[in-house]
């Protein structure tokens, strides 16, 4: 280990000390790109659109924007940690090393329930969109579960057998969900001369005023909720320090415009009160605009989108688990890899009923609210998190990849947006607000009182960092 | 019985084939290597393995 040093300009801070098994390497950028942007695009299919139904349509722009400034300080900050923590677990592993032990097993905890509880909605979409197309055909009373237990167990199948086809799925995919946008948009937009969108006849004023660009902002973090899960693929991409911020960065600047792109369309076609409360407004555009093989394209983009959101949730959840029960913050036991396909493959194994049982027996709405709050409270903890990176390790210190641009104005702005946003989803959702801060403080009093004794103090920490400033 | 209803025998089929897979596989690599071998990743060493990984 002594033989390897973070600061090195010649490798990504990481060096061999003995294990017998690991990760494999094999990634690179682009299945960052397809993991960041596959968990997320899914938003853009369906659930950004409760936005409009909050506010109208100007207040969805706004939250799309805001809510865009806060996910690009998401992107850069996570980009510049991250490419010095070239290890799974992401932002569980950036806090472990950076804040302290109940932190990270905050984190971690929030990672698993967010992707866990995405996965699920995404395994319910999944048989929404299956007995949609079979009412379509005439099939009335489809039986939905099969489709949604099959999502869950192929694509963790997927995710047991390797982490190069997963993510290979996941690109082709999340390329084909992001192009029929791009087509969308071209077919429909007066670029090739079409003239469905009418945006002069259905704009309106913010119908319920500021206040309602408030609220929008809970469903404005749907446009890009999850782009943080790239960090996941630390300890799987070839190289570290460069895939993770091209990746990431590339990440959110596609979303940035799908996310435009799919506001425009939209409603140029349907009047807010209808588009706020739709199932599936890409989808319906493409039923509005009067093209059978838009309608067709958008479709598959709606189940593409679905289940690489899904895929991706699974290799997210099951690195933050799998890095937890290495360090003994959960039983060891979660910790192994596979000898032959090099997965953390327990973990895999573990999450599958809970999603199963979420995917089968809650009301979608209580599960992507559960999941978009756990990921508010990772939000809230990326910008203390680069505060003390660059007090502790300042840039001459360790070696990064990518160093983010105007710091501290990014973790400012973030903690800012996130205050703004918490305010927004108490408008919607206090209860359940209140009811998973209330559980994560009762988990942190387990973790502190019994099971910190179990947790590898020292042993955690095998990456060759230099000491910190001031320790 | 239309091809929806087929289709639902079909996604309970190919479910229930995923599970056994999976379950058959983690039985006989938990049986097959001991936890001394299955435990001992650890961050921050694994670039150096890849070199050396043989495909």
């Amino acid at each position: 280990m002594t033989d390897f040093d973070i600061t090195s300009k010649t490798i990504d801070g990481i060096g061999p000390h003995g294990a017998k098994i690991g990760l494999l390497r094999v990634l690179g950028p682009a299945h960052v790109w397809a993991l960041g942007v596959g968990i997320v695009l899914v938003g853009e299919y369906m659930g950004w659109n409760f936005s409009v139904g909050k506010g109208g349509a100007f207040a969805a722009l706004i939250a799309c924007w805001f809510a865009g400034i806060l996910y690009t300080c998401v992107a850069m900050i996570d980009s510049e940690v991250t490419s010095t923590v070239a290890a799974a677990g992401g932002q569980y592993t950036q806090a472990k090393h950076i804040v302290g032990p109940l932190m990270a097993f905050n984190v971690g905890l929030y990672l698993v329930f967010a992707y866990t509880m995405l996965e699920a909605a995404n395994a319910i979409t999944v048989g929404f969109l299956m007995d949609t197309v079979a009412n379509m055909t005439g099939h009335e009373g489809l039986d939905q579960r099969p489709f949604i237990i099959l999502a869950i167990m192929f694509l963790a199948w997927l995710n047991y057998r390797g982490v190069l086809a997963t993510l290979t799925f996941s690109l082709v995919i999340t390329a084909i969900a992001f192009s029929a946008i791009i087509i969308l948009f071209l077919f429909t937009s007066p670029l090739l001369g079409s003239d469905v969108l009418q945006h002069q006849a259905l704009m309106t004023d913010l119908p319920y005023g500021w206040l309602g660009v408030l609220a929008a902002m809970h469903f404005g973090l749907w446009y890009y909720l999850g782009i943080e899960g790239t960090t996941q693929a630390a300890e799987e991409v070839r190289s570290p320090a460069r895939a993770l911020p091209f990746g990431t960065l590339a990440g959110i600047m596609t979303l940035l415009i799908a996310a435009t792109l799919t506001w425009y369309v939209c409603v140029g076609l349907m009047p807010w009160e209808y588009l706020g409360q739709a199932g599936v407004p890409l989808f319906d555009a493409a039923r509005l605009s009067g093209s059978t093989f838009l309608m067709v394209l958008l479709g598959i983009g709606t189940l593409f989108a679905t289940l690489a959101s899904a895929n991706g949730c699974i290799n997210d959840a099951s690195r933050a688990w799998f890095a937890m029960g290495r360090d003994h913050y959960l039983p060891s036991w979660f910790g192994a890899v596979h000898p032959k396909y090099r997965t953390p493959y327990r973990s895999i194994i573990f999450l599958v009923p809970i999603a199963l049982v979420f995917a089968l027996g809650a009301p979608l709405d209580q599960v992507i609210t559960f999941s978009i709050l756990s990921g508010l409270l990772e939000y809230t903890f990326m910008p203390i998190n680069v505060i003390m990176f660059r007090k502790k390790w300042p840039l001459d210190t360790i070696k990064r990849g990518y160093e983010h641009p105007f710091h501290p104005i990014p973790a400012i702005v973030l903690l800012s947006l996130c205050g703004i946003t918490y305010f927004a989803v108490f408008l919607g959702y206090g209860t359940q607000l209140v009811a998973m801060i209330a559980f994560y403080i009762v988990v942190s009093l387990w973790f502190h009182f019994r099971r910190y004794r179990f947790v590898r103090r020292a042993a955690q920490f095998t990456m060759p960092w230099p000491r910190p400033q001031g320790y | 019985m239309d091809i929806w209803n087929i289709m639902e025998y079909a996604a309970w089929a190919l479910s229930a084939v995923f599970g056994l897979i999976i379950v058959a596989d983690w039985l006989k690599t938990d049986s097959t290597y001991s936890d001394d071998v299955l435990l001992s990743s650890q961050e921050g060493e694994l670039e150096a393995m890849t070199e050396e990984h043989k495909v």
